[in-house]
This record gives structure tokens, C-alpha cells and sequence, in this order.
């Protein structure tokens, strides 16, 4: 397991390359790149602050030079400050962390808790109602913009009837304020689990162990869940790593509509007020996150299902 | 073969709106009711036709500036259209072109490329594309840009895969003894063979490209103001979702609508055309 372990951590390392290369080189494309640095304030500013800011931003050294210096600092932590605020970038994303982490969370346990029963569901009652209406429900989920859907449930739960806060997240963990943006968070999710839990358990029941499995007089619940829903598990389990990079650029969205206090609306903040290191920052990061998650996915696929050959 | 039998065999309803949408993309200017950028406060937030209120002057009522919410239906779906067949073909030339060069020739080239196509799909996509918003500012170019780099990997793990499984054929063999270069077989002989991959990854792959697209216009990083969009339509009317859902409810039931016609068809061509990829 160790080279694998190895492969996939040096296509990690690749990822936040490519990443780190097309942030820094967009800084390069367009202008001086000390506009992007030093915001509004660049109108009759000091010519002394700017050319310490050439310095700082080692503008005088080749391009590549450049890259490799700025990448020494992003991998020592140093982000820059934002040019909003004037905080550390860093500093910004650490107290805006939890709330998407909590409210990703919060979404993933759904979608996998309805996707992956429903899909099971769906696929022993093959082509009876509730499995048309379930798979209706997965094409609608994977086809609506969740942004709509967002304001569509706000307009029911929150406007019409009443029950349900419109937006953002209140003190502290209110459950009441995570519903509406987990649900439409999960939405998507849940959809994707339940297709894809549906075509693995068709293709275990129709396998032979399970014809034997029934023949030797098994009953229905233990071949379901005990022969054929374990072996279906790996492909809603390989499907996870896509639902959490879904999540994360769900959670820009959704944290738009909401007014979440999250991260995901650091970045659409940071895009309004054309915050470059700010926006910068959190890409990086997000970068990271992704990487982290699908090593350690990666790791669980392998330890769960040793069939798997790592080439 | 009776009417309904005929109705589950063949996808006509997601057909009949994804050919209706490429009319009214084409024929849009010509069949709107209204001037879609005309305001007329007088007429604000008319509901749609068949509620109190409503005329069917204004189909499915106005928005806050009293514009005709059909007519910048209507006007957004040449928009959609003409940036999403942009990106999506961009993404499938592209991505097609690196599959078949890949997969034909092996070797090096063939594990760098798979290495950045591996790498590519774990990118922060959509914290990248609005990187690149924030430095070139909103443009149509800008987006059919970025949404072409979201789409291009999905086509070549799957070109490339078929190609390595055509190459080793014997008719390419054939092909090469008679003194085809490799160009020839490469365009001649192998792409046919993997035209049927390309047309339902780029059918699957549309869906994700008009949800991205819509997500983008949205949040203020799509389709630049002066254009009609689907996405901004909702943006710009969800204030006032109290008062008048129907300004953002309809824009998006047509972006959802449109998006299952795609997803509907691409299970579609794909059943038809190779069973085997149905785990995609």
C-alpha cells in the first residue's frame, strides 16, 4: 500500500501546483500586479510605499523567480493580508472555517443517509412506482440549479409558511438555521447517491452468490443488506470524493443565498471587492482541503476493499 | 408500436425542449412578445396570466422594472446557448484531441497527460474560475473560456481508453502496413470509432456546464450585464420573492428543465451506444 499511498500523494502535490501556477501566473497576465495588492488606495499614492511594494512582491527579479519565492512563502503559511480588511488572509479563513465545515458536514451526512437507502430501496423494488418515483427524484435533484431551489424553499418555509429562519447562521449551532442551506446543500448529493447506489446493488443481485444465497433459503432483509448491499458499497464510496468537491463549490453558492458566514461567501465577497490575495488565499486552501480529502479517501477505498490493485 | 410505448422508448419530451430551446435561441428576436430590456414601471411585477391580475399581455408576468419575464426568457436562451455549445465544444475538441494523441502514441507523453488530467480533477474549479474573473473581469470570451477548462478532462480518459483498445485492431495494423501515416489513422481510422464516446460524454456533460453557467451569472462572475441571463435573472429578482416569485421562480425551472432534457438524452445515447459505460 505504500507506493500507492506515495503515487496518489505526488498527484496531490501535482494538483496544488497546477493550482499555485494559474493564481500566480493570473496575477502576472494583466497590469502591474501591485493594483492588485494595494486596492483603491493605489490613487496618489506614495511612490516610496510603491516601490516597497515592488520589493516586497519581488517584482524586480525574473517572473519565475518570482513564482518560486511567492510559492515559499504560501507553503510557510504567509498569505499576504487582505486588501479589504488589512488581515492576514490566513487569519480571515481560520475564523470562517467552521461554519462551512460544520454546515459541509451537516450536508453530507444527509445526502448520504437518504441517497444511499433510497438507491437500495430503488433497486429491490426494480420498476415498481416507488422506484420510478425515486429515480424521478434523482434526475429532477441532479438537474435543478441549487441556488433556485434555495430561494424556492426559502419563498415556501421561510416567507409563506413561515417555520424556517431565511438566512444566516445565528449564535452558536441553531439547528433551526442549518436546515434550509443543508437541505439544499444535500440536495445534489443525495441525488448522485442514490443513482449510483441503485445500478451497484442491480449489478450484485444479479450475481450468482446471490442466486445461491436465495437458493440456500436466505431471507430477503439479510441478502439485501448483508450479502448484496456490502459489496455494493464501493462505488457510492469512490462517488464521495466528487459529492465533497460538489459540496465545497456548493457552498459557495449556497453561502451566497443564505448570507452563511462562511467561507464560500468570503470568496464572493472577496470577487465583489476585487480582493486578490484574499481570493488567492482561499483557492489555495480550498486546494489543500481537496487534496487531503481524497488521500484520505483514498486510504479507506483501499483498507475497505482489498480486491483493489494499487497501479 | 402504441403512442405510449413509443413515448418510453424515445426520449421526445427532453428532445422536444432541447430542439425548442435551439429554435427560440435562433429565432429569438423574432418571436418576443416583448422588448425584453424595456422597462415600464407602470406594469411592475404583473403576476402571470392566470392568476388575479395577470393578463396574457404579459405571459408570465413582469419584474420589478415591469420587463416581460417570457421575453427575457427568451432573449437568455441565445446567450446560454451560444456560450454553453462554445464551451462544451471547445472542452470535447480539446479534450478529444489529447485522448486520441495520447492513447495512440503511449509512453511518456501518455503518462504526463494522464498525470494532468488526474491533477486537473482535483482542482478548486469554481475558486479558480472566479481567480479569473476577478483578474479579466466578467466577459462572454472570459467564460466560455473557463467553462471549456472545466470540460475538457472528462473527454480524455474516455478517447484515450477506447484508442488504446482500436490501436491494437487489426485493421489499424492493416492500415499502417498499407502505408498510413499516423495522422491518417488517428483521423481516419480510430476517431470513428470513438465519435459515439464523445458525442455522450459531451450530451452528459452539457447538464453540468448550463448549472455551472447559471451558478456563475448567479453570483455576479457569468454572462456580463448588458447580455440577458437565466442565472442573473434570478440573481437580480430574488428580493423580491415574496412579493413576486415568478420573476425568479420560472428562469429557473427553465434552466432545470433544459438540463434534464441534457442529462435525460446523454442516458440516453449512452445506453444506445455502449451499455457498458453506464456506471459513467
Amino acid at each position: 500500500m505504500g507506493p500507492f499511498v506515495a503515487r496518489r500523494v505526488i498527484l496531490g502535490i501535482i494538483a496544488l501546483l497546477i493550482a499555485m501556477l494559474i493564481v500566480f501566473s493570473l496575477s502576472r497576465v494583466k497590469g502591474d500586479p501591485r493594483y492588485f495588492f494595494i486596492g483603491e488606495d493605489s490613487v496618489g499614492l506614495d511612490p516610496a510605499v510603491w516601490e516597497e511594494w515592488g520589493r516586497r512582491l519581488n517584482l524586480d527579479k525574473p517572473v519565475p523567480i518570482q513564482f518560486a519565492l511567492w510559492m515559499g512563502d504560501i507553503l510557510t503559511g504567509d498569505f499576504g493580508d487582505s486588501v479589504t480588511t488589512q488581515r492576514r488572509v490566513l487569519a480571515v479563513i481560520r475564523e470562517k472555517a467552521p461554519n462551512t465545515i460544520q454546515l459541509g458536514i451537516v450536508a453530507w451526512l444527509m445526502g448520504t443517509m437518504v441517497g444511499v437507502p433510497l438507491g437500495v430501496f430503488s433497486a429491490t423494488n426494480r420498476g415498481k412506482t416507488l422506484d420510478y418515483i425515486f429515480r424521478g427524484f434523482a434526475l429532477f435533484g441532479q438537474s435543478v440549479p441549487i441556488f433556485w431551489l434555495a430561494l424556492v424553499m426559502i419563498f415556501v418555509f421561510a416567507v409563506n409558511l413561515g417555520w424556517l429562519p431565511s438566512g444566516t447562521k445565528g449564535e452558536g449551532i441553531a439547528i433551526r438555521n442549518f436546515v434550509l442551506p443543508a437541505v439544499a446543500l444535500a440536495w445534489f448529493p443525495a441525488a448522485s447517491y442514490l443513482r449510483i447506489t441503485r445500478t451497484a446493488m442491480l449489478e450484485i443481485l444479479d450475481s450468482e452468490f446471490i442466486k445461491f444465497a436465495r437458493a440456500k433459503g436466505v431471507a430477503q432483509t439479510p441478502v439485501r443488506w448483508k450479502h448484496a448491499f456490502r459489496n455494493a458499497i464501493i462505488p457510492p464510496l469512490t462517488l464521495s470524493v466528487f459529492v465533497l468537491f460538489g459540496l465545497l463549490n456548493g457552498t459557495i453558492i449556497i453561502e451566497t443565498v443564505f448570507a452563511w458566514p462562511g467561507l464560500g461567501r468570503l470568496a464572493i465577497d472577496a470577487l465583489w471587492a476585487t480582493d486578490y490575495p484574499l481570493l488567492a488565499g482561499l483557492t489555495i486552501i480550498y486546494g489543500v482541503a481537496f487534496v487531503v480529502m481524497i488521500l484520505s479517501l483514498d486510504i479507506v477505498y483501499a483498507l475497505l476493499d482489498p480486491r483493489i490493485k494499487y497501479n | 408500436m402504441s403512442p405510449l410505448e413509443f413515448l418510453r422508448r424515445y426520449p421526445v419530451i427532453p428532445a422536444v425542449i432541447i430542439v425548442t430551446l435551439l429554435v427560440t435561441a435562433i429565432v429569438g428576436d423574432w418571436i418576443v412578445p416583448h422588448n425584453p430590456e424595456r422597462a415600464d414601471l407602470l406594469v411592475r411585477h404583473t403576476p402571470p396570466f392566470w392568476m388575479e391580475e395577470g393578463s396574457t399581455d404579459y405571459f408570465l408576468g413582469t419584474d420589478a422594472l415591469g420587463r416581460d419575464v417570457l421575453s427575457k426568457i427568451i432573449a437568455g436562451a441565445r446567450v446560454t446557448v451560444l456560450v454553453v455549445v462554445a464551451a462544451v465544444g471547445t472542452g470535447v475538441i480539446v479534450g478529444t484531441t489529447i485522448g486520441l494523441v495520447a492513447g495512440y502514441f503511449g509512453g511518456l507523453v501518455d503518462d504526463i497527460v494522464m498525470r494532468i488530467v488526474d491533477a486537473w480533477n482535483i482542482l478548486p474549479g469554481l475558486l479558480i474560475i472566479l481567480v479569473v474573473v476577478l483578474v479579466l473581469g466578467q466577459g462572454l470570451w472570459t467564460l466560455i473560456g473557463v467553462l471549456a477548462m472545466l470540460s475538457w478532462p472528462g473527454a480524455v480518459r474516455l478517447v484515450r481508453a477506447e484508442t488504446l483498445s482500436l490501436k491494437s485492431r487489426e485493421y489499424v495494423s492493416l492500415a499502417r502496413i498499407a502505408g498510413a501515416s499516423n495522422s491518417r489513422i488517428m483521423l481516419r481510422h480510430i476517431l470513428p470509432g470513438v465519435i459515439n464516446i464523445v458525442i455522450v460524454t459531451a450530451t452528459l456533460g452539457t447538464g453540468n456546464i448550463i448549472l455551472t453557467e447559471a451558478a456563475l451569472s448567479y453570483l455576479g462572475a457569468g454572462i456580463p450585464p448588458p447580455e440577458p441571463s437565466w442565472g442573473r435573472m434570478i440573481s437580480e429578482e430574488r428580493q423580491y420573492i415574496d412579493a413576486a416569485w415568478w420573476t425568479s421562480f420560472f428562469p429557473g425551472l427553465v434552466i432545470a428543465m433544459v438540463v434534464m432534457s441534457g442529462n435525460f438524452l446523454g442516458d440516453w445515447f449512452r445506453d444506445r451506444f455502449d451499455p457498458t459505460l453506464r456506471q459513467l
